[in-house]
C-alpha cells in the first residue's frame, strides 16, 4: 500500500508547527501585526484577512480565537516587551516582527531584555518566547527581484547572533522550518526564527503530519562530498546545493553543510567536515562586516588550519544597502556562480 | 476613581513599616557608598517611599510589578527581603540575582517582581505582558508598572497605554513624577502640566495624587486595582514626588535645582508627615512607629552582616545561565 507523500510549502510548514503547538499547549499565544487581519470585524463576516507576510499564521484565529491569536497595533517595541513580560509569567508567546528590517524599533526588548533576563536574574527566570521574522532578497536573476529595496530586504541575523543569550535559527526547508519552529516554542529561553521570504519551491517538500523537533544548535550535512565543504545559511544552502551540482559535473565533490542554528553555532560539524575535505567556502546572505560568514571562516581557520589546502573563503552579500533594481539586487546577493568560482579558485 | 474605603490601622502600619524600611535601606546604602564600599551604580529612592508603599499596599502577593532604575523601594514594598537585596549590591552569590544583576536588575519573581530595569520605559512592556498573561490564563492578577515622568515620554509607554486600553488589560501605569529626568526638569520635557492628562488620550482614567502621602496613593491604587480586577481595563496614576538626592550616587543636584526647592520638598517628607498625622489623630501611636523603625534597623544590621559574610560567586559563574537549559525532556 503506498501513501502519497504530503508536501508542504515553507509557510504551510510553519503554520502547521504553530497550530500543533497551540493545540498541545494552551499557554502558547501568537501576536503581531496582521497575523490574522481584519481584527474586530467578525460582526461584518470578515476575519483572517492577512495571515502575516507568508500567510504562516493564516487560519489560526479560526481555531484558537482572538484571545490567543492577537493582532496588535503597529507597536513592535510594545508588543515585543509584552512578550517578555508574558513569558516571565506563564505564557509561551510567539511574536512576529513582520520583516527583520523592523527589528531596530524593538531592538532594546530583544538585546537588552529578552536575551539577558535569564543571566541578569541569576538563572531564576525563564523566558520561553519566540520571535519570528522574515528576511532576505530574491536575488535569483529573474527579470524582477524581490523589489523591496534597502528597508524591506535585509538579512541582519548577524546582529542577533552577536547577542549572548539569544538563540537564532535559520531554517531552509519546509521540513526543518516545522521542526525548528516547534523546538523554538518548546525551548525555555528566547529563540529568533529567521524565515526567508523567497525560498519558493526549493524549500517545498515532505513534511510529516505529526509534531517533531529539529534540534536547535545542530548543523546538518545535506550533501556528502570529499573535495570542499560549502557552508550555507538559510536560502544560501540552496545556492550551495546548486553550486555542488554544477561542480559535480566537473568532477568536484562538494559537501554541503546547512548551518540551521547560527547561535549557538555547531562548530564541530563544520570543522569535522573541513578536516575531511580540506577546503571551505562559507556562503552567507548578510553583509560582510562582522558577519556569520567571517565568523565561521575565522573559527574554521583557527581550528582546522593544519588541514586546509586553501584559505577559507567567505562569500557575503555586497557591503551596500540592498538595491531596488532587479539587475542590481541579483549582483548584490551571493549566487551559485560565485560559489563555483570560489571553489575553482581554491582548487586551482 | 473615588473610593470610600479608609485604610485600616493594620494597613497604615504596613505602609509605614515599608516606607521606614526603604528609607533605612537607602540611608544604609548611602553610608556604605560614602565609606567606599563598592556597591556599583545606585539610584537612591529616598523621598519617594510613599509611592511604592501606597501602590503595593493595594496589591496582592501574586500580583506583579515592573520597576525602573530607581527600583530598590519598589522591590522592598512588594516584599523582597532586604538581606538578599543587600547581598546583590555587594555582588555576592547569595544575592537576589546571584551577584549577576546588581542594583539596576534586582528581582525576585517569586515576589511578583518582573525586574528592576534601567532601560527607561522597557519594563512598562513587561507589566503589560504580565497583564496579558493574567487575561489569557483567566486569573484575577493585576500588574503595576512604575516609571518616572521621564519614562512617560518614551515610545513604549505610549504603545503600551494604547494596547492596554484597546484590550482592557489589568494594568496600572504608575508615573512617579519626581521632577527630574537626570538633570532635565519636567516642565521643560513634558508637553502637559500634568502627565496624568495623557491618560485621556488613551481612554483610561488618569489621576494626579500627592506622592508624599501613602494614603492618597493607596486610595488611587485601590480604585485602579478594583477596576483592573473587574475587567474594566487600565488606569493611570501620576504621583507627584521628589528625589532628595542626585540621579545616582555622587550627582550634585545643585547644578540643576535650587536649595530652596529641595528644602520645600523635604519639609513635606512622607515619613515626617505620616508621623505628624498619626500623632495628631491616630490610630497608630508614635511609640508603635518607633518600634517599627527599631525593628527595621535590626533587619538592616542583619542584612549588611549577611551581605558582608556571604561568598562571592565562583569564576565559573561567568558562564552559567547564559542560555536557558532544557529541563525534564522539554524537547
Amino acid at each position: 500500500m503506498s501513501t502519497p507523500i504530503r508536501e508542504l510549502s515553507f509557510g504551510q510548514a510553519i503554520n502547521e508547527a504553530l497550530r500543533l503547538e497551540m493545540r498541545r499547549d494552551p499557554t502558547v499565544i501568537v501576536m503581531g501585526e496582521d497575523i490574522a487581519g481584519a481584527a474586530g470585524r467578525e460582526h461584518l463576516g470578515l476575519s483572517d484577512a492577512w495571515g502575516g507576510p507568508m500567510r504562516a499564521t493564516r487560519g489560526l484565529i479560526k481555531e484558537f480565537g482572538a484571545a490567543r491569536v492577537i493582532d496588535t497595533p503597529i507597536a513592535e517595541m510594545g508588543f515585543t516587551g509584552m512578550a517578555v513580560g508574558a513569558a516571565m509569567t506563564g505564557l509561551r508567546p510567539v511574536v512576529e516582527i513582520m520583516f527583520v528590517d523592523l527589528i531596530g524599533v524593538c531592538y532594546d526588548q530583544i538585546i537588552n531584555q529578552a536575551a539577558k533576563m535569564h543571566y541578569m536574574m541569576g538563572g531564576k527566570v525563564e523566558l520561553p518566547m519566540v520571535i519570528r521574522t522574515a528576511y532576505g532578497t530574491r536575488g535569483d536573476k529573474r527579470s524582477y527581484g524581490g523589489g523591496a529595496a534597502a528597508q524591506h530586504s535585509q538579512t541582519l541575523y548577524s546582529v542577533l547572533a552577536h547577542i549572548p543569550g539569544l538563540k537564532v535559527v535559520v531554517p531552509s526547508t519546509a521540513y526543518n522550518a516545522k521542526g525548528l519552529t516547534i523546538a523554538a516554542i518548546r525551548d525555555n529561553g528566547p529563540v529568533v526564527v529567521m524565515e526567508h521570504k523567497f525560498l519558493g519551491t526549493s524549500a517545498k517538500g515532505h513534511v510529516p503530519e505529526e509534531a517533531y523537533t529539529v534540534p536547535i544548535g545542530k548543523c546538518e550535512i545535506v550533501r556528502k562530498g570529499k573535495d570542499v565543504t560549502l557552508v550555507g545559511i538559510g536560502r544560501m544552502t540552496h545556492v550551495c546545493l546548486e553550486a555542488a551540482t554544477t561542480l559535480a559535473a566537473g568532477g568536484i565533490e562538494a559537501e554541503v553543510v546547512d548551518v540551521l542554528t547560527i547561535n549557538p553555532l555547531d562548530e564541530e560539524t563544520i570543522i569535522e567536515s573541513v578536516k575531511r575535505t580540506h577546503r571551505c567556502v562559507v556562503v552567507d546572505e548578510d553583509t560582510p562586516v562582522c558577519s556569520m560568514a567571517r565568523d565561521i571562516a575565522a573559527r574554521v581557520g583557527e581550528a582546522a588550519f593544519d588541514f586546509l589546502d586553501a584559505p577559507v573563503k567567505a562569500i557575503s552579500s555586497a557591503d551596500t544597502p540592498v538595491p531596488f533594481a532587479a539587475v542590481l539586487e541579483a549582483n548584490y546577493t551571493p549566487n551559485a556562480d560565485k560559489v563555483v568560482a570560489a571553489v575553482k579558485e581554491q582548487i586551482g | 476613581m473615588k473610593t470610600t474605603s479608609k485604610p485600616t490601622a493594620e494597613k497604615l502600619a504596613w505602609m509605614y513599616e515599608r516606607m521606614s524600611l526603604i528609607r533605612q535601606f537607602e540611608e544604609r546604602l548611602k553610608w556604605l557608598v560614602e565609606t567606599g564600599v563598592p556597591v556599583g551604580a545606585v539610584h537612591y529612592y529616598i523621598g519617594q517611599e510613599a509611592v511604592a508603599a501606597g501602590v503595593c499596599a493595594a496589591l496582592n502577593a501574586d500580583d506583579w510589578i515592573a520597576s525602573n532604575h530607581r527600583g530598590h523601594g519598589h522591590c522592598i514594598a512588594k516584599g523582597v527581603e532586604v538581606a538578599p537585596m543587600m547581598a546583590e549590591l555587594f555582588g555576592k552569590v547569595t544575592g537576589t540575582n546571584r551577584g549577576k544583576g546588581g542594583s539596576m536588575h534586582i528581582t525576585d519573581i517569586t515576589k511578583g517582581i518582573l525586574g528592576v530595569n534601567p532601560i527607561v520605559g522597557a519594563s512598562v512592556g513587561h507589566a503589560l505582558g504580565a497583564a496579558l498573561s493574567a487575561k489569557v490564563r483567566q486569573t484575577t492578577q493585576v500588574a503595576a508598572a512604575f516609571f518616572g515622568e521621564g519614562g512617560a515620554g518614551i515610545g513604549i509607554t505610549h504603545e503600551c497605554m494604547n494596547m492596554a486600553s484597546i484590550w482592557k488589560l489589568p494594568v496600572i501605569f504608575v508615573c512617579e513624577n519626581n521632577g527630574y529626568a537626570q538633570a532635565t526638569p519636567v516642565e521643560y520635557a513634558s508637553s502637559t502640566a500634568k502627565i496624568s492628562d495623557r491618560a485621556a488620550g488613551y481612554n483610561m482614567p488618569g489621576v494626579n495624587v500627592d506622592g508624599q502621602d501613602p494614603v492618597a496613593v493607596w486610595e488611587a491604587a485601590e480604585a485602579a486595582v478594583k477596576r483592573a480586577r473587574a475587567g474594566e481595563g487600565p488606569s493611570f496614576i501620576e504621583a507627584k514626588t521628589y528625589r532628595y538626592f542626585g540621579h545616582h550616587q555622587g550627582d550634585d543636584t545643585l547644578r540643576y535645582r535650587l536649595k530652596e526647592e529641595e528644602q520645600a520638598a523635604r519639609d513635606r517628607d512622607c515619613l515626617k508627615q505620616f508621623r505628624a498625622k498619626m500623632e495628631k489623630s491616630g490610630p497608630l501611636k508614635l511609640a508603635d512607629l518607633d518600634a517599627i523603625d527599631a525593628q527595621n534597623k535590626k533587619l538592616l544590621d542583619d542584612a549588611v552582616e549577611f551581605a558582608k559574610s556571604s561568598p562571592l560567586p565562583g569564576p565559573e559563574e561567568l558562564y552559567t545561565d547564559v542560555y536557558v537549559q532544557a529541563k525534564g525532556g522539554a524537547q
